[in-house]
């Protein structure tokens, strides 16, 4: 306030820049299984309050607490758990593989692959994701093959996208897998949409949207929140809440709001905060949302509160902007290491296993990373034609690209 | 004269107007702390304080409107898109709005406001970094469109364009902020610090809006091009040992016709160079206009060379961009028509 009455700009900032020590003793944590788990039927106006808190299953000591708890056997846990490693591996690999020039541009989710691998398991054959750029667990828990994923990377002749799009920008409608945009938020309001004609033509397919912390500032967004309240839609509208977009922290997008989740309040649709690197968290919060939309009770708006580990992508140096320091800080920990004390707690697991798997893990993906190297690289051997540029524009090629095809000698 | 990047030379000229005048305000996405993802604004926060270089959310509709606002309330925003790519949530505030404030309102509200965006392509950047809307801009009345194709031009016109009464997008070929680029890509990349263009004049200087600039002086035949085009053109004309006289448009609206026109009297050829699409883009205005005031003086038809009619692919970049070899190919074609 000022006493002059003359007006000043709030321009927010983080609390820590580069040089100084992080801090995140703003972002309040509950104690896991301290947040009650609603009925699926519950009046969205009646659980507010969960657009403020953060549901988590796991506590420090790696049991599994609270009314959100207890939704998954020992052996899918070992699974979301190998889901969860190869994802790790995979961007490991993948990212080395683009300092050594096979590709041009890679994004990994160091940190943040419980939100996607466990998401993926309360889903069903059919439903669709409209996801961003960070979303590759779900394939990878959904079983789409690496050596495809690779050659999408890697632009090469078995591109199943004809080195067309960016890396990572992936598309599989078998694997409701919706064609990733560069462009921000617009696939937000489509699986709206996509979850309005499951409504329309009586279907029992839902769908998920997907975004990121920065992104909810477009407008896309709050188109997506309008219609998906109207008409019920049912489809589950998820916030990946991971503290940065490129260099602008999240008080940028969120502004006075408090928390993302809020964002759905003022459109009378369920919002849930959840801890987004407890696997068992996500899974029992994606579950619930799932459900909700199957049972034609509309959408529900789910904040997954993670922090992004790496880099914004290959053309990003965040020591720039944050404290190199800040991620070891992150309050809600690894969501591998977290998962892992979990099953070694349960009996499930041990460090020897651990171990064992991270080397099958690392065969594996070599495997796939060889297999996809011999239909080539970026730069070198075999490589999509440059016919394919003028394939797929439209459903029929029309007389003026197959004049510019001939044109370019192709 | 100080030796800059066109980076340098971008920001040297908000840095100059930002500190003659307290109105210019600059803002868009990690535009602030980071200082943009091309580091365009980097130090301007430090220099002038949060409240005239900051963060904006990711909202091109919420950039572009706020600038207008900010327009009509006095102040001279300059602010950033980081991709053109990024523009189109923006296209009805700056279509709609920017570009006919001053018409609805009969001079009521204006909007002097630079919209400054990454265009082109060059860096792998798929259909999302590479595109070249410049088209979109010309073809809206009440915008002036500016692309610049070196960092001395880059700041002249930067400068002008921010002392504009009326709104400027001010499209930047990301593939030369770095250095000139001619279409080789497997030859070693050249840095500014080796071009002449890179003497940049110290504090205010402006290049009028609607000047072009003949970039290499020849007789056999005209080379309308502007941004990265221009240097792939000259390494044609070399390559290809056609006398081509090339000009830098360097701004499409308001367009030097003076310029064209006297050249292609001169040559009696024309070829159109841009990297955009073919259809509706930008060269299919400047084929009309060369063949409606030089239709007498021509000897053969007038060539466009542009990128395909695809959205921009990823791997077969080379395939797309219209290189030196194309260029070469069309100037000798010309000649023998």
């Amino acid at each position: 306030m000022t006493t002059d009455g003359k007006l000043t700009l709030h321009v927010p900032e983080p609390a820590v820049r580069p040089g100084g020590t992080p801090d995140f003793s703003n972002v309040k944590i509950p104690k896991a299984g301290a947040v009650p788990r609603p009925e699926i039927d519950v009046e969205p106006e009646t659980i507010r309050d969960l657009a403020f808190s953060i549901i988590r299953v796991l506590n420090r000591n790696g049991e599994a607490v609270g009314p959100w708890a207890g939704l998954l056997s020992d052996e899918e846990l070992v699974a979301g758990m190998r889901h969860m490693m190869t994802l790790r591996t995979f961007d490991a690999r993948m990212l080395i593989a683009q300092r050594q020039g096979k590709t041009s541009f890679y994004m990994q989710h160091l940190g943040e692959e419980a939100v996607s691998c466990a998401f993926r398991m309360a889903l069903q054959p059919g439903d669709m994701n409209f996801p961003t750029y960070r979303q590759a667990g779900l394939l990878i828990a959904g079983g789409y093959s690496m050596v495809d994923m690779m050659c999408q990377i890697y632009s090469n002749s078995r591109d199943p996208l004809k080195g067309r799009q960016l890396p990572v920008m992936y598309s599989s409608q078998e694997h409701g897998f919706f064609t990733i945009s560069g462009n921000l938020a617009t696939q937000y309001v489509q699986a709206v949409g996509w979850a309005m004609a499951s409504a329309i033509s009586n279907d029992t397919k839902i769908a998920a949207a997907w975004i990121g912390d920065g992104s909810t500032a477009e407008s896309d967004f709050h188109a997506a929140l309008v219609f998906a309240s109207t008409y019920k839609a049912p489809v589950i509208l998820n916030i990946v809440n991971n503290q940065w977009a490129i260099s602008t922290f999240q008080g940028i997008a969120r502004g006075g709001a408090g928390t993302f989740a809020a964002r759905g309040l003022g459109f009378g649709i369920p919002s849930l905060r959840v801890d987004g690197n407890d696997y068992l968290a996500v899974y029992a919060v994606a579950k619930w949302a799932a459900e909700r939309a199957r049972r034609n009770l509309g959408p529900t708006l789910i904040e997954y509160v993670t922090y992004r580990v790496g880099a914004h992508s290959t053309s990003d140096d965040p020591s720039a902007y944050r404290p190199k320091t800040e991620s070891d800080a992150w309050p809600l920990g690894d969501p591998i290491i977290r998962l892992k004390n979990h099953l070694i707690l349960r009996g499930a697991w041990s460090e020897e296993r651990h171990k064992q798997a991270e080397a099958e893990i690392l065969d594996t993906v070599i495997a796939a990373q060889k297999e996809a190297e011999s239909y080539g690289t970026l730069h070198a051997g075999a490589k999509p034609s440059a016919r394919e540029m003028f394939e797929g524009v439209y459903a029929e090629m029309p007389p003026h690209l197959r004049r510019q095809r001939q044109q370019a000698g192709v | 004269m100080a030796r800059m990047t066109m980076i340098e030379a971008i920001r040297d000229a908000m840095d100059v107007m930002m500190a003659r005048d307290e109105k210019v305000v600059v803002f868009g996405e990690d535009v602030g702390y980071f200082g943009g993802v091309f580091r365009c604004t980097a130090g301007l926060q430090q220099k002038y304080g949060r409240t005239r270089c900051f963060d904006a959310p990711i909202s091109e509709a919420g950039i572009v409107g706020t600038a207008i606002g900010m327009a009509t309330y006095g102040l001279r925003p300059c602010i950033e898109i980081q991709f053109a790519d990024y523009m189109y949530p923006a296209y009805d505030q700056i279509v709609s709005e920017a570009a006919r404030l001053r018409y609805r309102s009969n001079g009521e509200f204006t909007c002097p406001m630079v919209v400054r965006m990454p265009t082109g392509g060059g860096i792998f950047g798929g259909q999302t970094h590479s595109q070249s809307p410049e088209a979109l801009f010309t073809h809206v009345s009440g915008l002036k469109t500016v692309v610049p194709s070196n960092p001395y031009d880059a700041k002249g016109l930067l400068i002008a364009a921010i002392e504009d009464p009326d709104p400027v997008i001010f499209l930047e070929p990301k593939r030369l902020y770095n250095g000139p680029f001619d279409g080789h890509h497997d030859r070693p990349v050249t840095p500014w610090s080796k071009s002449d263009l890179s003497e940049v004049p110290d504090g205010h200087f402006s290049l009028p809006l609607g000047k072009a600039s003949i970039v290499r002086e020849g007789t056999a035949v005209t080379v309308l091009t502007y941004g990265t085009m221009v240097y792939v053109a000259q390494a044609a004309a070399a390559e290809t040992g056609v006398d081509a006289e090339i000009i830098d448009l360097r701004t499409l609206l308001p367009l030097d016709m003076e310029t064209i026109a006297a050249s292609v009297r001169k040559t009696g050829r024309c070829v159109v160079v841009h990297e955009a699409t073919l259809t509706s883009g930008f060269g299919a205005e400047l084929s009309a206009l060369v063949q409606e005031s030089c239709f007498f003086h021509l000897e053969a038809p007038v060539v466009r060379v542009t990128g395909w009619d695809t959205p921009y692919p990823h791997a077969q970049e080379w395939d797309y961009f219209p290189g030196p070899a194309r260029v070469g190919r069309a100037l000798v074609e010309t000649m023998e028509a």
